[in-house]
């Protein structure tokens, strides 16, 4: 049951996404076509000279076994983060929604992480956790547990995905909170009075009901794992230890802005770009179709 | 909106005095330094300033090292470029293959008329940004070298003798024995692993770290860093990591503040670090050479330097020039430099300078300071000790952090680590030369 709206003409539709279509060329089109132009040369940093490769700089990087590991260490990283990220998320919404007192307080809370940004919240997590002097891994160091994040890569992409996933709970905690909020209480309450315990009404009504919002979150999230995690994993492993932590993103910037090489790093860009791409389309195609509005 | 005003600000009050503002030539000077360098650097800059009236230095501080010279590369495809640049050693490649967007200081010190001698400063300082031809293309500014500090006080906790002889890595094995068995959770900690263990270790040692003279007689350079002399001594320093002997804290100086804490006994790291250990230390602490294998190459031969050079940029009028070669005059002069290798540890670039502290009694005040100066210039450099000139340096210090980090762990051992670091540092000097052709 779709809704359209007929217009009679072009002119006035036209004028009315123009405004979208001048924002979306002024601030993707033309850098990513510049990026799919760059992509083909090896410029020197300064722009002085560049030399046509063809797709030299794809061969170059594809034939790079790193490169190729970076896209396994991304996939595990966004899964881990969204994972992370959703499922305390959704568990402290139901929590926060069966709370009869003090819900106002608690909520608060709860979406405060969220205001600290990447790189300070990476800062204070690589304090906690820091080998010598942090809080956390002095009382692992008591149970006997010897952390070591700078050597130990499973433990390092262990603690960027906690780092990335905290303040993005309380952003999902926000979004599964209002949506449990507009699940309709008469629902709940004749599935109660048929004798579906508390589990059983969460399995069969709640948690679809939510299955909007939790598409949402899942394309929000990955997006999110995928691109603005850049500054954690910048403050707390550098992509490290043996890149361990490198996800596509950040070695676009390593590449691009630590070691100017640009031909290198827009072809990187013009790969995520395709990777992401692809990536919606699957959502949209194959998971929203489990979706009921 | 601030910068507006100031920027509002700064227009009224250049209408309100068109006499000054039409007699002094700006030179804007950018800078990686932050902190009590920062300090230093502006006063300097004040100084340079009142002492005449001609030119204004204007310094301002642009990120770490690597965002500085980001920044620098960013604001010449802009064409808002800087006259002076400050870029680490490790951009020094990058900013010779520039031709275009740099000017060599000779030149500019030439044409400013300012008295330069290029042979009044440290080879091995000076050595680092010369030409093949001997020209020199960018002003050592801060320029350190590794020693070795000893925490005298956790030598005595563990029973050993703070005195002993540590002058070789045999020496230090014994004594790295000696302070475990004595209780010592931290014998040898380090900061800049790359740069102490691998690139100073090769020059120290009289062994090539990469073809072509380092990297200095052409792009075509490729790496040597698994040469026999680096993976023996990155296997011992693996065994010494497996036993406890030998702990790693990170890439960059992260076991600084494990050493200032008291908690190791030895640590590799910058002679410019005597400032902070000095100021935080709460232990009695020596400044000893850094160690050698005792029948490894010709060691020891001298130890390389790190820091940051300053460089002249491109499409500026020629009256802002001859400011830059003033002011680049004055912060060699030799007062400045003795000053400045006090105050922060870092080697005088000057013969004359060295020689002004000397005189001063500034070393007998000072055990240690000039340990450094002494480990650089005991020997004439050789052409696996000028310094290192690669490519995307910053990029293979990354690859060779990651591989040192998997012998560390246990993973590799040294040489197959080194193999890989070679194998995948060399295309990336390949994909340099092809953009520098």
């Amino acid at each position: 049951m779709e809704k359209r709206v007929f217009f009679k003409g072009w002119l006035l539709p036209l004028l009315l996404i123009a405004p979208q279509i001048l924002v979306s060329a002024v601030f993707f089109f033309y850098p990513a076509g510049q990026a799919v132009w760059q992509s083909l040369f090896i410029p020197d940093p300064f722009g002085l000279s560049m030399q046509y490769v063809g797709l030299g700089n794809f061969k170059y990087l594809l034939s790079d076994p790193y490169y190729r590991a970076s896209f396994f260490t991304t996939g595990l990283f966004s899964i881990l983060v969204t994972l992370v990220s959703m499922i305390p998320a959704l568990f402290l919404a139901i929590v926060a929604d069966r709370l009869i007192k003090g819900a106002g307080t608690y909520r608060t809370m709860l979406i405060w992480p969220y205001a600290v940004a990447p790189a300070i919240a990476g800062v204070l997590w690589l304090f906690m956790f820091n080998t010598r002097v942090g809080v956390v891994s002095w009382y692992l160091g008591n149970l006997g547990y010897d952390w070591n994040h700078v050597l130990n890569g499973s433990e390092a992409m262990g603690l960027v995905v906690v780092s990335s996933a905290w303040g993005r709970i309380s952003y999902n905690f926000l979004f599964f909170f209002a949506a449990l909020q507009s699940v309709p209480k008469s629902i709940i309450e004749a599935a109660a009075i048929d004798g579906a315990r508390f589990w059983r009404r969460f399995w069969t009504i709640v948690l679809p009901l939510l299955s909007p919002t939790t598409f949402f979150l899942l394309v929000v999230n990955v997006v999110y794992a995928f691109f603005e995690t850049f500054g954690v994993i910048h403050t707390i492993t550098s992509g490290g230890p043996q890149q361990s932590t490198t996800i596509l993103v950040y070695k676009v910037f390593a590449d691009g802005f630590v070691g100017q090489d640009l031909g290198s790093s827009a072809a990187q860009s013009v790969i995520l770009l395709v990777v992401v791409g692809a990536l919606t389309v699957f959502q949209f195609k194959y998971i929203e179709r489990r979706v009921h509005y | 909106m601030k910068k507006n005003s100031i920027g509002a600000l700064a227009v009224s009050s250049t209408l309100l005095s068109p006499i000054a503002a039409y007699a002094e030539t700006e030179v804007h000077f950018w800078h990686a330094f932050t902190g009590r360098l920062g300090e230093l650097v502006a006063a300097q800059v004040e100084d340079f300033n009142a002492s005449q009236d001609n030119y204004t230095v204007v310094q301002s501080h642009k990120g770490n090292y690597s965002e500085t010279l980001n920044a620098g590369i960013a604001a010449f495809r802009a064409g808002e470029q800087p006259q002076i640049l400050m870029v680490f050693e490790v951009g020094t490649a990058t900013m010779m293959a520039a031709k275009g967007a740099t000017r060599p200081v000779y030149e500019v010190m030439a044409a400013s008329g300012a008295e330069f001698d290029q042979d009044a400063y440290i080879g091995a300082v000076k050595g680092y940004y010369t030409s093949t031809d001997g020209d020199m293309l960018s002003l050592p500014f801060n320029a350190s070298t590794p020693v070795l500090w000893v925490n005298r006080d956790a030598f005595k906790a563990a029973g050993v003798d703070p005195d002993t002889d540590l002058s070789t890595w045999q020496n230090v094995d014994k004594t790295l024995t000696a302070l475990k068995a004595g209780g010592s959770d931290c014998p040898l900690v380090t900061a800049w692993q790359s740069w102490i263990h691998l690139e100073n270790f090769s020059a120290y040692h009289d062994v090539p770290f990469a073809s072509k003279d380092n990297g200095f007689s052409g792009l075509d350079t490729e790496l040597q860093v698994n040469g026999d002399a680096q993976i023996a001594h990155l296997t011992a320093m693996g065994q010494w990591a497996k036993d406890g002997k030998f702990i790693y804290t990170g890439r960059r100086n992260e076991g600084g503040a494990n050493f200032r804490a008291g908690e190791c006994a030895l640590f590799t790291e910058s002679s410019a670090g005597y400032a902070g250990i000095k100021s935080e230390a709460k232990f009695a602490f020596d400044v000893r050479p850094l160690p050698y294998w005792e029948g490894v190459g010709n060691a020891p031969q001298n130890t390389i330097i790190g820091g940051a050079s300053l460089w002249v940029m491109e499409g500026h009028e020629e009256e802002e020039y001859k400011g830059a070669g003033e002011f680049l005059s004055y912060l060699s002069s030799s007062d400045v430099q003795a000053k400045w290798h006090q105050d922060t540890g870092y080697l005088p670039i000057t013969a004359e300078a060295s020689a002004a502290t000397k005189a001063s009694g500034f070393y007998e005040e000072n055990v240690g300071t000039e340990v450094a100066v002494i480990q650089m210039t005991a020997k004439a450099p050789t052409a696996n000790s000028n310094g290192l000139r690669l490519g995307s340096f910053d990029q293979i210090r990354g690859i060779i952090d990651e591989e040192l980090e998997a012998i560390w762990s246990g993973d590799k051992s040294a040489k197959d680590a080194m193999d890989s670091v070679v194998k995948r540092g060399n295309p990336l000097l390949r994909r340099f030369e092809q953009a520098n052709r």
